[in-house]
């Protein structure tokens, strides 16, 4: 019974917090909202018996890609809501709607025709970290290692693009250095 | 699930949430006292006996002050980020072992409330949450020193929580586990079997980025008050600035827990003098969270990014490598 109260709570708490992320008009609203959702979703996993995948929601999801999220809208003026501008909100309800449905079609199509089934079943003796680990290190060894990989690729190309200016630190200068360094500058443009 | 076990859950959820908040009230009066004395002053001395009702008369302050927002705010962001950081600095002691188990009236007592098996990234994940408080805070206040202060924040718990998680995958490589009570069983064998010998590297940036996490002295640059005024504290008032310094204070106490239970030990075998064994181990590694506050300047925002990711970080991981080689042959 616990688990039914629980699942219902925390589905009602995600759809409304997703639910604000999509209405609001207001950035700060959406990107707290976002985050409060995404920490709602974890519950199903812990409701699931999946602890570790839960606690990887959290860190991942909440932690680290809205705090991402957070750190790009520092630069805007977030205590004032967004102007939003719709040339046409037909092409909108249209193409958001179709693809809600796309998604639902995708997920229901295997339950409905019972074509889906757990070829890993939970195994009780070791926890829930271990099990993932062994699927994760024999069976999709080649794609963890292939993501490995890209995100090796996309933190190098990261720092050559940010990392060009990075001798120079302007806090670290007097102030004739940072005086020369705009001159130099100046003189390149022309 | 039986009605004991709710009972006694609830009973150590309350349990915990009064004694900590208490102890962050007590944890004020003890870092006025201690920096007092290193700095040849006399600290808190009119308010009752050694200045002790001090305590209750910042209590008094903070609960009947009057409750500001400012115009300007985004109101409902405004009002929740101080519970953010109070309730995850709560959220992240659910995993915390504080004693080894006792028995009481022939009633066995976990004094842990959920004993999962992943209780550590629970934790480290949880303090990653805490985050949202500071940043929140400042982005709505409508205020550009809250607006600096959040920045800060953001980035330095971003980068901190990279140390913080490479240092600790050390440990928990040895272990083979991620939970907080196998790893005080792993050390229980004295003081000879701590993870601090076999993993000071480990326990030496864990402790720097348990500084950074908790936003104290060395790196206090999410609310530093000679620049920023208080940073995203600033246009708060009354409770809900109290909810940000009971979240600090709290989160200082927690991670002097699982500093201790990860590399000092815990509660060793179990008996009553492990237990407080472990009180003198977080009461210490409390008292350095003060000491470090009076004898150290703060670094500059670019000194802590340069700390983190081209000295901590690059150490972090050559540990891990090592200890991978050293486990394997």
């Amino acid at each position: 019974m616990f688990e039914a109260i629980a699942f219902y709570l925390f589905a009602f708490l995600t759809i409304a917090m997703f639910s604000i992320a999509v209405l609001t008009s207001q950035a700060l609203h959406a990107m707290t909202a976002l985050a409060a959702g995404m920490i709602f979703i974890s519950a199903f996993f812990f409701l699931l018996g999946a602890d570790f995948i839960g606690v990887v929601q959290i860190i991942v999801y909440t932690g680290a890609v809205m705090a991402l999220y957070a750190f790009g809208m520092m630069f805007f003026d977030t205590t004032r809501g967004v102007k939003e501008k719709n040339a046409n909100s037909m092409i909108v309800f249209g193409l958001s709607g179709l693809a809600a449905l796309m998604v639902v079609i995708i997920f229901v199509a295997p339950i409905v025709s019972e074509n889906i089934g757990a070829f890993y079943p939970i195994n009780e003796a070791v926890g829930n970290t271990q099990d993932v680990g062994m699927v994760l290190f024999t069976k999709y060894l080649v794609p963890f290692e292939l993501a490995a990989v890209m995100l090796l690729v996309a933190m190098i190309a990261g720092i050559v693009l940010a990392g060009k200016k990075m001798d120079h630190s302007l806090t670290q200068m007097s102030e004739e250095e940072i005086e020369l360094m705009r001159e130099s500058n100046k003189k390149a443009q022309l | 699930m039986d009605t004991a076990f709710f009972i006694e859950t609830i009973v150590k959820i309350v349990v915990i949430l009064t004694v900590f908040s208490a102890l962050a009230g007590f944890g004020t009066y003890f870092e006025r006292k201690i920096l007092a004395f290193m700095q040849r002053r006399l600290g808190p001395t009119y308010v009752g006996p050694y200045g002790l009702l001090q305590i209750a008369a910042d209590g008094i302050k903070l609960f009947t002050k009057e409750d500001i927002i400012p115009a300007g705010v985004v109101g409902p962001i405004f009002k929740i980020a101080p519970v953010i950081t109070a309730a995850t600095a709560f959220m992240a002691a659910a995993a915390i072992p504080f004693m080894p188990e006792f028995t009481i009236f022939g009633y066995t007592v976990h004094p842990i409330v959920a004993d999962i098996n992943i209780g550590i990234l629970y934790i480290l994940g949880i303090m990653a949450v805490g985050l949202y408080g500071p940043l929140l805070g400042g982005m709505s206040s409508n205020n550009k020193y809250s607006l600096i202060s959040a920045a800060r924040g953001a980035s330095v718990f971003i980068s901190y929580e990279v140390v913080t998680g490479l240092s600790i995958l050390a440990p928990i490589m040895m272990v083979g586990s991620l939970s907080l009570i196998d790893f005080n069983n792993y050390q229980s064998g004295g003081i000879g079997s701590w993870m601090v010998w076999s993993q000071p590297v480990a326990f030496i940036l864990f402790w720097i980025a348990a500084f950074a996490e908790t936003g104290r002295t060395p790196f206090h640059l999410i609310a530093n008050d000679h620049e920023i005024i208080d940073g995203f504290g600033t246009e708060y008032s009354g409770m809900r600035w109290g909810l940000f310094f009971i979240g600090e204070y709290a989160n200082m106490f927690f991670i002097s827990f699982v500093m201790a239970i990860i590399f000092l030990g815990g509660f060793g075998d179990g008996s009553a003098l492990g237990a407080l064994a472990l009180l003198g181990k977080v009461a210490f590694l409390f008292f350095f969270f003060l000491w470090t506050r009076a004898a150290w300047p703060d670094v500059r925002p670019d000194q802590l990014m340069w700390l983190c990711w081209k000295v901590l970080m690059p150490i972090a991981v050559v540990n891990v490598v090592i200890t991978g080689i050293v486990l394997m042959f």
